[in-house]
């Protein structure tokens, strides 16, 4: 199935909640959605019989600066086909609804998107850091992230 | 080693000075605190597999620091490994040493500067004799900075008080 006829199905479920996108000239077509939305189009994607993306390859945390986003990489084993859905959220208040319910993959990439960036996945069962130690301060790999001058009495800086 | 067998022809008598004699028996026979970090790792297992062979010279990778004399640290060494490495360290018996093999482990290697999870440099949580140098070291040079160890091992004195 191409992108456009997915973005079709896509846009006559859940109208309005799907927002614009990029389906042609790009490596991996994709559209944004809105983040309160996304479990319910999660769940929907993958049980439906023309999609059915049972697969989420990945799942990324990113920052805009200003806003975080998570990006979901999906593939359905059954019809061979590939689609990007994307959220923004504002990065005062980042809070995704968690689809660890739908793919069980998303357990440990939420948790490290959690860890790196500081998304709050709503819903999730056990949303703590993952790689870095459990006292670690801050979200490193944001924009504005500063990198401490001690950690636990060891200097970090070269 | 074979350093002495088939060097007499009838039962004899060696002497030598005490020193000697323990510090031959220390450097010849260094076990190894048997842990990887990173990529160094890989070649540290290549100089303990058949083609570099370390066991020759005595190392025998062990898996409890209480049975080791020294410590490779082969690797990025990461904040929250630091910690680990510290008790590690702290649980082999001393005389101990600390073989630091690539440059994440002697400096912070490509991590020196945006690695904000990277300790810089082993030195700053336990005492280091050799450095390796190398991104990674190959096999030799690890190799080498075993004999370098060897060669501070065979001047060292356990009777003797150090002059202050
Ligand atoms: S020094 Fe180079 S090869 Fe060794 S652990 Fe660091 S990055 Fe890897």
């Amino acid at each position: 199935m191409t992108a456009q006829e997915i973005n079709e199905i896509l846009k006559a479920q859940f109208g309005d909640a799907v927002l614009e996108g990029k389906l042609e000239n790009v490596p991996d077509p994709f559209v944004k959605v809105q983040p309160e939305r996304i479990l319910e189009i999660a769940a929907f994607v993958r049980s439906d019989e023309r999609l059915q993306f049972d697969y989420l390859m990945c799942l990324s945390g990113v920052d805009y600066k200003g806003k975080l986003g998570v990006t979901y990489h999906l593939y359905s084993m059954v019809h061979r086909h590939k689609f990007v859905l994307k959220v923004e959220v504002p990065t005062e208040t980042p809070n995704i609804p968690s689809v660890e319910s739908v793919w069980k993959t998303a357990d440990w990439h939420e948790r490290e998107a959690f860890d790196l960036y500081g998304i709050n996945f709503t819903g999730h069962p056990d949303l703590r850091r993952i790689l870095l130690p459990y006292d670690w301060e801050g979200y490193p790999l944001r924009k504005d992230y500063q990198t401490p001058e001690y950690y636990n009495g060891m200097k970090v800086p070269y | 080693m074979g350093l002495l067998d088939q060097k007499f022809e009838s039962s004899n008598v060696v002497i030598t000075t005490m020193d000697d004699l323990l510090n031959w028996a220390r450097l010849s026979s260094l076990w190894q605190m048997q842990f990887g970090l990173a990529c160094c790792a890989i070649e540290m297992m290549a100089a303990s597999a058949s083609n570099f062979d370390m066991m020759r010279f005595g190392v025998i990778p062990r898996a409890t620091p209480r049975q080791c004399d020294v410590m490779i640290v082969s690797g990025t060494v990461t904040l929250k490994m630091a910690s680990r490495i510290k008790r590690l360290y702290d649980q082999m018996s001393e005389p101990r040493y600390v073989i630091s093999m690539g440059s994440c482990s002697n400096c912070g290697g490509p991590y020196w500067e945006h690695g904000y999870h990277v300790l810089k440099g082993v030195d700053r949580v336990i005492p280091v004799d050799v450095y390796v140098p190398g991104c990674p070291p190959r096999p030799e040079a690890l190799i080498e900075g075993l004999i370098k160890l060897q060669e501070k091992i065979r001047n060292e004195s356990l009777v003797q008080k150090k002059a202050v």
